[in-house]
């Protein structure tokens, strides 16, 4: 206190007068906060983003192998009409959509106890139990998936133990999501893609439900329904935007992601492997960028989907 | 008043609990592996134990060199992320402006979008620009999406500082520096150090973005990838892990303590 009315007896001259300056034009003061970062925003990463967007109209001469720069459809043409091309995007969206159901249903129960039954303190405490594994690094968690999958490892040791090894084999020898062990296989490559989103899918609910009022219940109770028909009627409709929030989030970032199907997982491509592949290796970045495209599109189509469901209201 | 409604069954509990275990079991598996004694395959359980592999791990140049260099990106991308995020947040927290949607929805991108295209188009620039990869380039990537955690947990404390508190000062004869000075920036202190500790801990941790933009450089994180195509000594990798697991974790629950108690004093 005695610090602070110092420093104002003391503060005369120059301080007072930039006050002054910029309390007379709030614009002047506004800018002057704004602009650099935007600056640096705008050109770091909007200019970025539109310098990627520009690359994909350039094409890729096959013979020297260098980057034509005169705008094309050319690029995109192959990627829409190679068949190899269309099938890394449907396997990829078919993927992002499995691993957002399975979220879902695994996500609702958790998120339901959490917001209905748990005290306070078993509150606190399921709320960090959610945030620890979302914030634990997440190639250490990718890693730590390879350890449980691999062959001898402890899933595979757990069903074995539990007499359900049989089980495990008939599920690795279905056709497409199925091969040799968990770890290379799509089933493997799923249940990482699960875990790894899941706490962006609880935490989006769990707000949805806390704000679903007490009496509503009630009401519908008194009014005859019974738990299941209160549940379906009352609870699910109002739950929804929380799902469709935690879906962009699950679906978002199974699209993008290309370390997962890389580490774990069937050979097929996936987008975001595609997109690295093509720019390091093969050095065709108009081809990457056309890819990396892709999802921005699909993300959009969904966000506009989702946006009806009032996914934007539960975030 | 009470319905039977209100009380879990025990499918629920399990189904609860169940997911919570699921959520947790890796960590536990990434712990243990590191003091397995058998180091060619994942066997479980592990067939003994032992501390070898912490030494191995201390005694190794390019593991050291590789925490270096992810602690000095973290630093930097952090201040420079709480420089302009907060800037930002201050800059948007009460103004109103045309544009001002667009620029709140730009900044939310990073985030909303995947990584790669984050990585991607960074690469895409730089390689138009010539730029050389390295240091720099990785700290302009981590500072980009970092710059977005500064300034979502600044501007959530600024919507919660009662305006009252700004015009009581300069009501009593403050001039705008002083209240900014003196009001606040004290406010602001834990939402920014909290905002920092999580930038710290994301851009520590960050794989998808550096491996675009690290060139020849390896982050602690592009090391652990290595290990994942080059398994030789398995173990070892998992010591690592563990050193990254501490090391984001520290400061992430040092910033939840921080903004809990903030908001429950408020």
């Amino acid at each position: 206190m005695i610090a602070a009315r110092g420093a104002v007896a003391a503060a005369g001259g120059w301080s007072r007068s930039l006050s002054s300056f910029f309390y007379r034009r709030p614009n002047a003061y506004l800018l002057l906060l704004l602009i650099p970062p935007l600056l640096w925003f705008g050109t770091v990463y909007l200019g970025s983003l539109l310098s990627l967007l520009l690359q994909s109209f350039y094409s890729i001469n096959d013979f020297t192998a260098e980057v034509v720069r005169e705008p094309t459809l050319a690029t995109y043409k192959q990627l829409i009409t190679q068949p190899a091309h269309v099938d890394i995007v449907l396997r990829t969206t078919t993927m992002a959509i499995a691993v957002t159901i399975a979220c879902a249903c695994i996500a609702f129960p958790v998120a339901y106890y959490m917001a209905r039954y748990a005290s306070p303190r078993l509150k606190t405490f399921f709320y960090i139990a959610v945030l620890l594994p979302m914030w634990t690094s997440y190639l250490v968690k990718v890693y730590a998936w390879r350890l449980i999958l691999a062959k001898s490892g402890m899933l595979t040791w757990l069903l074995d133990t539990l007499g359900l090894g049989p089980a495990l084999d008939a599920a690795l020898s279905t056709p497409v999501i199925g091969g040799p062990t968990l770890a290379s296989s799509y089933i493997g490559m799923f249940i990482v893609f699960v875990y790894m989103w899941l706490p962006y899918m609880i935490l989006p609910i769990h707000a949805a439900l806390e704000r679903v009022p007490r009496s509503l219940i009630q009401a519908s109770a008194d009014l005859g329904a019974k738990p299941g028909q209160t549940f379906r009627n009352v609870i699910l409709p109002l739950a929804f935007p929380g799902v469709a929030a935690g879906s962009v989030f699950t679906f978002s970032l199974t699209l993008g992601d290309y370390i997962i199907p890389g580490v774990v997982g069937a050979p097929g491509y996936f987008i975001g492997m595609m997109v690295y592949q093509q720019q390091g290796t093969a050095g065709n970045i108009p081809l990457a960028a056309a890819f990396s495209v892709v999802p921005i599109v699909v993300i959009a189509i969904y966000l506009t989907i989702v946006k009806r469901f009032g996914a934007f209201d539960a975030l | 008043m009470r319905s039977s409604f209100d009380r879990p069954t025990i499918l629920h509990r399990v189904a609860a609990a169940g997911g919570l275990v699921f959520m947790h079991f890796p960590v536990f598996i990434i712990v243990l592996y590191a003091f397995t004694t058998e180091d060619r395959t994942y066997q479980f359980p592990p067939p003994g134990l032992t501390t070898h592999w912490f030494e191995v791990a201390f005694a190794r140049n390019d593991v050291w060199s590789a925490l270096g260099l992810s602690l000095a990106v973290a630093t930097c991308a952090t201040l420079a992320a709480l420089m302009l995020g907060s800037l930002a947040a201050l800059g948007l927290a009460r103004s109103r402006f045309w544009g001002k949607e667009a620029i709140t929805l730009a900044l939310i991108l990073p985030i909303a979008l995947p990584g790669i295209i984050t990585g991607i188009s960074l690469l895409a620039a730089l390689k138009l620009a010539k730029v050389e990869l390295g240091f720099w380039t990785i700290v302009l990537g981590h500072a980009t999406f970092c710059l977005v955690i500064v300034y979502n947990n600044v501007i959530a404390r600024l919507r919660r500082i009662p305006r009252s508190l700004s015009e009581a000062s300069m009501d009593l004869g403050a001039d705008g520096l002083q209240t900014l000075r003196y009001v606040v920036l004290p406010q602001l202190a834990s939402a920014l150090l909290a905002g920092g500790m999580l930038a710290f801990a994301l851009s520590f941790d960050e794989i998808i973005v550096t491996l675009f933009t690290a060139g020849h450089q390896k982050t602690l994180p592009i090391w652990i990838y290595d290990q994942l195509f080059r398994p030789r000594e398995r173990p070892l990798t998992n010591v690592v892990a563990v050193m990254v697991i501490l090391i984001t974790m520290l400061p992430i629950i040092a910033a939840y303590r921080l903004t809990r108690s903030t908001e429950e004093r408020s």
